[in-house]
This record gives structure tokens, sequence and C-alpha cells, in this order.
């Protein structure tokens, strides 16, 4: 029985659970309780709203609205209670389910340093559409921002800094950036590049501490000197958000674990999103988060009662303007411990341009890439490693970006083009058709298109028949109206 | 202009000349017949739309006139599985009135079921319809126009409040700065419009071409996405996802002259280009170029076509790219502008005027209470005994001699054996009519199955009217009389009618039945009521809307507003979805279907004529080498193409057009070659348009 269905959590995760429970019709309630006092927004989209180049109703998403769906804003849940099958709100709300869903997200992580506790003004994580009010209300003054931590998120935060015309660093504790995803050359690329557009990086020390008045913000490092600016910016990674469910006595490990169902070890509660543990494994990203939505609607409305949710891998993607960056899969060991064949790595460097690909492929499958810079594959790239479809058989169309369909083909020379060439596609004209023309009489352009029709049809090829023409003419003077085969005949039979 | 002054138009008196246009396609080129002693001479018109070009297939197009497998004789089959027999009209046509009297008497007037073609001039089409809903009395009549353009149809239904494939002349292509083709091959199905294209890279314009092949057309952008068949949908919101981050989107335009925004502002924030490039291995970079060459261009032109819209998603996939064009501001503005490439020669007329399904003449409703009343007055009989809505063409088809579906089927410029998707089941449900007649002139293969065939005029035998790709109305004017033994389509409905009813006579002269049609259409979407054919002689076509005889025409449409109930145009939120069938371990590969230049459809004509068949002679399947490579084929190779549905067999043909886990075959070849065997008949919910594009396949040697 699944008539009520309460989701708690109205962020990415639960507005699309309840915007597919309510694509699906049917005659059961739902209830969303968000924290947040707005409605549901694209984080994805945050960074871009830090650097300006939208406004905060861009970042909206689409809300579930009908009868039977009732959607509250501001509304904390405090208590999970399953016997009575209920959830409390703070402000003293109750709502009995049938089925709960906790969709509770992540908080972000405040690294625990001297001087953040409690947050300084001037301090602010960003994760949230409030925190990201917070970072532009300083940002407005400010001219130095710093970032802590250079992990995807920090350098987005960056970006959108450096896009506002604020002078940034991003500090790193590890040796390059991204160093989850990236290997070290690749990590070296990525911060040159970061430096043309206004980025610089401090890496391989950590922070010790934070200090703060109405003036400015210093971040001091391990190594001596500190770092002031007029903003600092956490982006130190993220929690799951498991209070709720560790104080229901559910099954909480890093996050809440759950089935391929996206059960919790309470048939009547699932969970999906960031907050969830599936498989061992966290998601903190959207497009899984979606798809297990996508597998409560279809197990709770029946709709596909057989829907499981099976990961895909995934691949980190940085796309901003002049940053062009994949990753994916394993860049160490052997790959697919399955694997029966050797492993083959490709690398392609050119650091003054900022491109960077190294794939690695085993029995024709690539089990890890990294693309940086501008390649015209990386669309390839990842869609092979994403369907684990083979391999081409030549590999440098995937390192140095040529793309999967036809090269250009060489525009012959008359001489050289075989009789057999089709000059004119529209009309199946060969090259042999517009000789004989020109020996039975055509002696121009327009009396070879009349008598083969060559270039009557898209005209694409007129320049090709102008330039047969005229390499006939200087291999056949029309000087008499006697053709003379004998010439064109070792012409043809030179050239063909 | 004209050359159609130089043409005597009075009927009963046939020229020594023709000013008409090209059998084939949407394009309707304009030619010349000429009578050069013992053959018919065809000359290309600089015409609007073409401007002195035609393609192999227009230049051949008269070989068919005198060709030695023209049917001159009705057809009859004496019993099931035996032979067809030469039989007098007479005869013939009192066995399909027999025939039908008895599936009427025993099984009702929706028992008999007539299937159209978009070839048809405008005439034959609007009484085909008039045919079924008056004489027939029944509610099942579609036709093969369901399997073109219904998608496109639907979508500009409901985005602008009309369907006219082009809002603009075709000539405004040549002017854009930008011009995006989505799943479009003019350069291959429809060479002379490559001219406009021509015109606009000589201006300076940019191209964009969006196919899974490197196709003629794709070879000549200056940004080809190469997507994975099927996911359009995903590439174009995040074209719109990114004008919206990049601030490309025009505000004022879209506060001004649509509604529904904010949902597609939403729907589209969730589509965020990283993912759409996942899905379609189309690189975000190409996406963000090929959206700011849109968003940066004076004037804009968008373009669907088959490649988009035959899907079963195909409606939205359109819908997305005109919520791309509406956001950038495009329709309506002088030079831009969103329109989809009509496919068949009448594609568009044959839209119009009753032979779908679910409408009446001008591009009415049937369920429309005030057009049944208008229609039924012109027709002169009571609205309540017009019958209501049937089913789109497939599912038509695919209920033929069910229970439930009719028993008897009238197909009139069709060829469904070969055209219609998963082929071999709608071969067999062909074969279980109690009565099947096709009237072609030709042998199709649908007409091999039918227990009478009728011998119908061809293009050049025959006057009448026909709406271009442009929504522009042109003459097709007859040259020669036919030959002896033939009959119209239009005789042939009076001559069945006759034999069915006790009513009026039908007309039989085209020009007669246009003036019907017009007092038909008046007041209609598709309003040809001030449309007469001196006006189509002197102007090089009319462009409706054209209500009133003394007004103008409208060449471009949207300029101040649009035909809906406020007057704006409107958003309709769409998201992605997978393919009807995705692939899996037994059905690794994509399989897609198109089309080759010297084919035209089903090849019922093109495949007769010597010049068309040597360019193209026979089926194949197109692979990528790599994908060849690990098949341990080679170029030539004969190879199966294998579906749940059925398999095709036809030699490989090696191209890196291609993408390594797609393959293609065109379709207009029946037998072991026939490409239709493979294909899903997975249905598009609003438009009932077939899944042609994309099913799960493998391929193995032959």
């Amino acid at each position: 029985m699944t008539g009520r269905v309460v989701v708690v959590g109205y962020g990415m995760a639960g507005a699309r659970l309840a915007a597919e429970l309510h694509a699906r019709g049917g005659d059961r309630r739902i209830t969303v309780l968000g924290a947040e006092p707005h409605r549901a927004y694209n984080r994805i989209m945050l960074s871009t709203l830090l650097a300006g180049k939208i406004g905060e109703p861009d970042v909206e998403l689409v809300e579930a609205l009908g009868p039977r769906v009732d959607v509250r804003t501001g509304s904390s849940v405090s208590a999970v209670d399953r016997t009575a099958r209920e959830v409390r709100t703070a402000d003293g709300g109750r709502y009995g389910y049938d089925h709960l869903v906790l969709a509770t997200g992540s908080r972000a992580v405040v690294p625990p340093l001297p001087g953040l506790d409690p947050l300084p003004d001037r301090v602010v994580p960003f994760r949230t559409l409030a925190d990201c009010r917070r970072i532009l209300a300083v940002a407005r003054d400010a001219r130095r921002a710093l970032v802590l931590g250079g992990g995807l998120l920090g350098l987005e935060a960056a970006r959108g800094l450096a896009a506002r015309g604020l002078d940034v660093t991003v500090v790193h504790p590890h040796g390059h950036l991204m160093e989850r995803q990236l290997d070290p050359t690749a990590g070296a690329v990525l911060a040159t590049t970061l430096t043309g557009l206004g980025v610089r990086a401090r890496l391989g020390v950590p922070a010790t501490r934070v200090t703060a008045d109405a003036d400015g913000v210093r971040l001091h490092l391990a190594d001596g000197e500190p770092l002031a600016a007029d903003l600092l910016v956490l982006c130190c990674g993220v929690r799951p958000d498991t209070a709720l469910a560790r104080a229901a006595g559910l099954a909480v490990d890093r996050g809440v674990v759950v089935d391929d169902r996206m059960r919790t070890s309470d048939p009547r509660i699932s969970a999906v999103g960031d907050c969830a543990q599936h498989d061992g494994t966290l998601t903190g990203l959207v497009a899984p988060a979606w798809t297990q939505a996508r597998v409560v609607a279809d197990v709770l409305t029946g709709d596909d009662a057989a829907a499981r949710y099976r990961p895909r891998p995934t691949v980190t993607r940085l796309k901003a303007a002049g940053i062009d960056l994949a990753a994916m899969g394993e860049l160490a060991g052997t790959g697919d411990p399955d694997g029966t064949g050797p492993v083959e790595e490709l690398t392609f460097a050119d650091p003054a341009r900022g491109t960077y690909a190294r794939l690695r492929i085993r029995d024709e499958r690539l089990t890890g890439a990294i693309l940086l810079g501008d390649n015209p594959a990386v669309g390839t790239v990842v869609q092979l490693f994403d369907r684990g479809a083979p391999v081409p058989a030549d590999r440098r169309a995937l390192l140095l970006g040529r793309a999967v369909g036809a090269p250009a083909e060489p525009a012959a020379s008359p001489a050289l083009m075989p009789d057999a060439a089709v000059v004119c596609r529209c009309n199946d004209v060969t090259r042999g058709a517009l000789v004989a023309g020109w020996r039975a009489g055509a002696r121009s352009v327009a009396a070879l298109s009349a008598a083969t029709r060559a270039a009557t049809g898209c005209g694409g090829c007129r320049d090709a028949v102008t330039g047969i023409a005229a390499w006939l003419a200087a291999a056949d003077p029309p000087t008499t109206d006697e053709v003379r085969e004998t010439d064109a005949d070792r012409e043809a039979v030179q050239v063909s | 202009m004209t050359d159609g002054a130089r043409v005597a138009t009075r009927s009963g008196v046939l020229p020594r000349e023709a000013a008409t246009h090209c059998p084939y396609c949407a394009l309707q080129c304009g030619m010349v017949l000429r009578d050069a002693g013992d053959v018919v001479e065809v000359g290309a018109r600089d015409f609007p739309t073409n401007r002195g070009g035609l393609c192999q297939k227009g230049w051949t197009a008269a070989e068919l006139l005198d060709h030695p497998e023209r049917l001159t004789t009705p057809l009859l089959r004496d019993r099931p599985g035996g032979e067809l027999r030469p039989a007098s009209w007479d005869e013939a046509l009192d066995r399909v009135a027999a025939g039908l009297h008895t599936v009427r008497d025993r099984y009702g007037p929706d028992a008999v079921a007539v299937f159209g073609g978009g070839g048809l001039t405008n005439e034959k089409a609007y009484a085909l319809g008039r045919f079924a809903r008056v004489t027939l009395r029944t509610r099942h009549i579609d036709y093969n126009g369901r399997w073109c353009m219904s998608s496109a149809a639907a979508a500009g239904n409901r985005a602008f409040g009309v369907d006219r494939g082009l809002p603009f002349p075709l000539a405004d292509l040549g002017r854009a700065d930008t011009l995006l083709l989505v799943g479009a091959n003019p350069a291959e199905t429809m060479p002379p419009l490559m001219r406009h294209v021509a015109d606009q890279r000589e201006r300076g314009g940019r191209l964009i071409v969006i196919d899974p092949r490197a196709t003629a057309t794709a070879r000549q952008a200056d940004l080809h996405l190469q997507p994975l068949p099927g996911t359009d949908l995903a590439v174009a919101n995040a074209l719109l996802h990114i004008a919206l981050t990049e601030g490309l989107v025009d505000r004022a335009y879209v506060a001004a002259r649509t509604t529904g925004f904010d949902e597609v502002r939403r729907t589209v924030a969730g589509c965020w280009p990283a993912e759409a490039e996942r899905l379609s291995g189309v690189p975000v970079a190409d996406l963000e170029a090929a959206a700011r060459a849109l968003a940066d261009a004076d004037r804009a032109i968008i373009l669907t076509a088959r490649g988009a819209e035959q899907h079963a998603k195909g409606v939205d996939t359109v819908s997305a790219f005109i919520n791309l064009a509406l956001a950038l501001g495009l329709p309506g503005r002088p030079g831009s502008g969103y329109g989809c490439l009509t496919g068949q020669g009448n594609g568009q007329g044959g839209r119009e005027h009753g032979q779908k399904a679910d409408q009446l003449p001008g591009y009415r409703r049937i369920d429309d209470p005030a057009a049944r009343a208008h229609v039924a007055g012109v027709w002169g009989v009571d609205p309540a005994t017009l019958p209501g809505p049937g089913v789109p063409a497939y599912q038509l088809l695919d209920s033929l001699g069910t229970p439930s579906g009719p028993r008897a089927l009238l197909v009139f410029g069709s060829n469904p054996v070969v055209s219609a998707p998963r082929a071999t089941r709608i071969e067999s449900r062909l074969r279980d009519l109690d009565l099947l007649v096709v009237a072609d002139l030709l042998r199709s293969e649908t007409a091999e199955l039918a227990d009478v065939v009728l011998p119908v005029t061809q293009w050049a035998e025959e006057d009448g009217t026909m709406t271009n790709l442009e929504g522009r109305v042109l003459r097709r004017r007859a040259f020669r009389p036919p030959p002896a033994g033939v009959r119209t389509d239009l005789e042939i409905l009076a001559a069945l009618a006759a034999r069915l009813t006790d009513g009026a006579p039908l007309p039989t002269d085209p020009r007669t039945v246009f003036e019907e049609l017009r007092r038909a259409s008046a007041g209609g979407p598709a309003d040809y009521a001030g449309i007469t054919w001196e006006r189509i002689d002197a102007d090089e076509g009319v462009f409706w809307p054209c209500p009133d005889e003394d007004g103008p025409d409208r060449p471009r449409l949207f300029a101040d507003r649009f035909p809906t109930p406020d007057g704006r145009a409107r958003f309709h939120p769409v998201t992605h979805r997978p393919a009807a069938e995705p692939v899996c371990a037994d059905y690794p590969l994509h399989f897609t279907t198109g089309r080759v230049l010297a084919q035209y459809q089903s090849g019922t004509q093109t495949r007769r004529v010597a010049a068309l068949r040597r360019a193209a002679p026979g089926g194949f399947v197109e692979l990528h080498p790599d994908l060849a490579a690990r098949l341990g084929v080679t170029d030539g190779t004969p190879v199966r193409v294998v579906s749940r549905r059925g398999e095709l067999r036809a030699p490989a043909r090696l191209s890196p057009a291609i993408r390594p886990d797609t393959v293609f075959a065109p379709f207009h070849w029946p037998g072991a070659a026939r490409a239709n065997s493979v294909t899903n008949d997975a249905l598009d919910p609003v438009s009932g348009m077939p899944e042609f594009k994309i099913c799960a396949v493998r391929v193995e040697r032959a």
C-alpha cells in the first residue's frame, strides 16, 4: 500500500521523485517536505549563477503541481517514527506515510580549522542557493577571493568568481588539482589553463587556520605567509545528511544503506540521491540521483515493479569557457580485473596549448580516460566508456580528436581521376561521361551540362565540371571539329 | 514568369509543351515537357524552388510514361492464391463494388478502409476523403503521409496553431546567416534545394547539420553534429540549456509573442550539456558552437526532416527544436524561423484536405462540430452522418483482417508492403483481407497482393494542383492523353460511387473538384478559398492561406501573430526518452533507415527507370570499417541485418561516414533487401509516427 508517499528533502533528487510520481498519475498523495525556504533549483547551475550569467529564476526546476501533491518548503523534519509511520517536522507538523523516501542530500564539509566555528561572514561554503546568495553578497564589493579545495566544485566556484572579475586563488592541499580524477600531468596542464583564465592555484600546502575581521579574511598555510582576501569560499567536499535516518534506527554507513530498489533496512522507507549509499558507493551526482528517483517511482507505482538501480560508470566533466575536461574510469592498476589482454596506454600531451589526452584500453574497451583541452573526440570517448563499446581500430582518432566521421575527401585533379569517378552525384555523371561528351562536341561547361546533365541538380559540382572542361580544353583544344580520339584515349589511359 | 503563360490551360486542349512540376518529391521542381518525336522530353524550368535544376529522378521521369511494365488494363484475381488476370473495367469495378457491398453488409461501414498517399494531387486527396466519409461512410481513412510528416505536423500545430512545412519561401534559406538542418539530407533527397544552400554558403552563412551519418549534406557543413540515432531531442534541449546559461535567449520576443516559456526553462535547466553529450556523443563544445551560431545570427533558420521526426518521440523532438527556435526569437522574424522539409510530392496538400483519419478539408478537425457542419454543408449531407476520427496509418493497417478491423481496403498511391514499418506483419495483414483493391500505374508489391488492380494515369497525363514544401499551391498540367485502358483516380472514385450509392454523380474533372475543395477549405487553417488555377498560373503558385480571390496570399507566416487563440506561439516542455527498443547483447547495434539519391520512396517508379537502376541498383547495408572488421565483412560481402521482427539481406557497403555503433540501409527495395522487414512499429503517442529511424539489430554474414 503506497497511498501516502512522503518525501523528505526538496533538492534535486526529492523534486525529481515528486515529479516522477506526479507524472504517473494514480490516486496516491505525495507530500514533499523541504527544509530550504524556496522551490527546487538546479544545483548544477549555481556556478553559472555565481558567474553572473543567469538570474535566480533561471535555476528553478520543474515543480510537481496538482491536487494530490503537497510541497511544503521551509519545513524541516525533526524525526521519523517508524512504528507510527509518521514524520514530524520542527514546527510541530505530523505526516503519516505508507512509504517514506529520504532525499536529505548532503551538507558541505567545513574543515576543522581554527577560526571557522562559528563561520565568519566572509567565509562561505558553496553548496546551496542560500550559500550562493551569501557569496554574491560578499563578492559584490570584493576584489580578491580564495577558494579552499581544488576539486571539481572548487574549480567551478573559482571559475564563476573569476568570471565576475575577481582575482581568485585556489588553495589545495594535494600536489595537483582534482587529484581524484586526474594524474599529475593533467593536473599541471589544468593549472596552467586556469592561470590563463585568471585563477591561480596554490598546491600541496595544507591550510592551518583562518582569521577574519570586518575588512578581510586570511587563510594561514602550513608553509608560512598567509593569503589575504575579501572572500573565502569553502569547497572541501560534502557529507551525506544521515542524521534523520540514523536517529530512526535505519542501517547507515557513510550514507543510508539501500538495496537495488533503493530500499533502506526498513522496506517502507527508501532513500535516493546524495544521502543514499548503494553497493558501498555514494554518488554525489545528479544523473544517478535522477535514475534512482525513477527506480523508486517505478517500484512504488508498480509501473515497473522489477525496476532496479544499475549504476552507470562515473564521468567527470568540467566544461566552461576556456576549459574542457573529461575524466572517467581507472587510470591506475590493470583496469578491468576480469580483463585478459594487455593494458594499452596511450597519451598525448601538448601543454603549451592546454591539451592532454590519456586513454587506457583493455580487450578493445576503454577502461579509463582523461581528455583535457579542445578534443573533438570527447563525445565519442565518453560514449565508448559509458557503453563499453569497442574502440576504433585506429586509436589516434580518440587521442588526437579526429572525428569518427569521414575524413574530407581531397579534391582530385581531373587528370588523376579515374573514368568511373562520379563527378555529379545528382545525375550520376562520371568523369568518363564528361570526357565522352566533350569528344562528342560539347566544348563548354554549359554544353557539357546540357549533354550529360552534370551540375543540373544541386549545382555543387559546377566547379569540378569547370575544372574538367578546362583540363579537356588544354589536353584537347577545340581548334578543330575533329574529335582527336587518339590523344584523348592516350590521355585517358595515362591518367586512369 | 511565366512558363505557364506559354501553354494552353483550357481543359480538353492538350498543349505541345506543358509547364508542370516533377512527379516526385515535395520540392516539386518546375519542369517543362515537350514532344520529341517518340519520346517525351523533360526540360528544367527556372522556378523559384529549383532554379533550373533537376536531379536524375526528375530528368528521367518521363521514362515511365510508356514503360513496358505500365498497367493499361485492370487486373483481377479470381480466387485466393490465383494469378492476377486482365479484366475489363466494368468487370473490375463490379467486382470491387460487390466486394465492398458484401463487407459492408456483413460487418458495417467501418469494415471498409481507404489508404491514400502523399503523392496524390489535392483534388484526389480531397475526393478520396469525401469518398470515404460520404460514399463509404467509414471512419477508416489514413495515408502514407502519416509515416512522413505527422510528427512535424503535430508539433507545428501545437506550437504555432498551424502546420505549413515552411512558413516562408525556400529562397529565405539562401539568406540565412545560420542554417541548422536536423535529420535532413537534401543533397540526396532533394538535390536542387542545395542551390539555395550554396547561395547561403557563398554569402558567408554557416551551415550546421545534425545527422548520425556524414551524409552528402553533412559533409558540406561548417559544423556536423553526429549524434547517436534517437538522441536529437536531448541535443535540442542541451542547445536551449546553453542558450539559457549564456544569456542568448531573446527575452523580449519570448515575453511579447509566446506563452509557456517558464515551464520549458525549468525543464531544460535539468538538461545539461554533459548529459546530452553522454547520450548523443556530440561534444559539449560543438553544442555550444551550434547554440552560439544560431543565437548570433541576424537570420537563422532551423529545419527538421525525417531523421528527427520518424521516432516514437518524433513530436517531442520537433517540439524541442521549435522551443529552441522560439527562445531565440526566430519564428516570424524576417529571414528566420523554424520549418520542416516535407517529403512526398504533395505531402503538404495531402495532409490538408481530408486523407488523414482525424481531419476534414482545410486542415479542419473531424471532431470539431463547426468543422463538420461546414464541410457537411458543402457536401450536401447531414453532419451527423459524417463518421468520427479513425486511427493512424500503422494502427489501421495492423488491424486489417482482424476480428475488430476492416475487411476491405482501397489503396491509392501507396505501396505499404515496402514502406510500412514491420512490413512482414503488414504484408500478412493485407493477405488476411477479404478484398484488397490497389489503384496504381505499375504493379507495385502491394498491387501484387491485390484482388483487383486498377490502372491509373500519371502526372503528365493529368491536371490538378499540388502544394509544395513551402505551402505554395502549384499546377500540375496534362501534357498528353493517358494510354487507352487507363483511368484517373477521380474517374475510378466516381465509377465506384455510382455503383455504391444512388446519389448525384461525383465530378471527374479536377477543376470542378478544386472548386469544391475551395469551398470546403474556406475558413479552415489551410484556406484555399481565394486560390484559382488562373491565379496559380499567373503568380508562380499561391501560398495558403488565401481566403479571398482578390486578397493577398501568404508567402510568410507569423510576422504579426500566430494563428492560435491568443495569437502567441506556445512552448511545450519535452524531455528525452530512450528509443523504444534499446540495444542489448543479442541485438547490439543501432539500425537506421533512409534514402538514396537515385530512388524515390518504395521505388515502384524509380526502380523501373534504367538510368536510376544503374545508379542505385539494389539495397545495401552501410557499416563502418571498424564494425565490418569485427564482423569479418568486407565491401560487398552479403550480410543479414536481424531484428526481433525480421531480417534483411544485402551486400555490405563500408563507409567511415557512419558511426561504428550504427548500421544504415535504404528502404527503397522489396524482397530480401527490404529494410522495413527490420524496422520497429513502436508509434509516437501523439502523431502515430512509427520509429523508422532506430531499432536494435545484429549483423551477420549472410
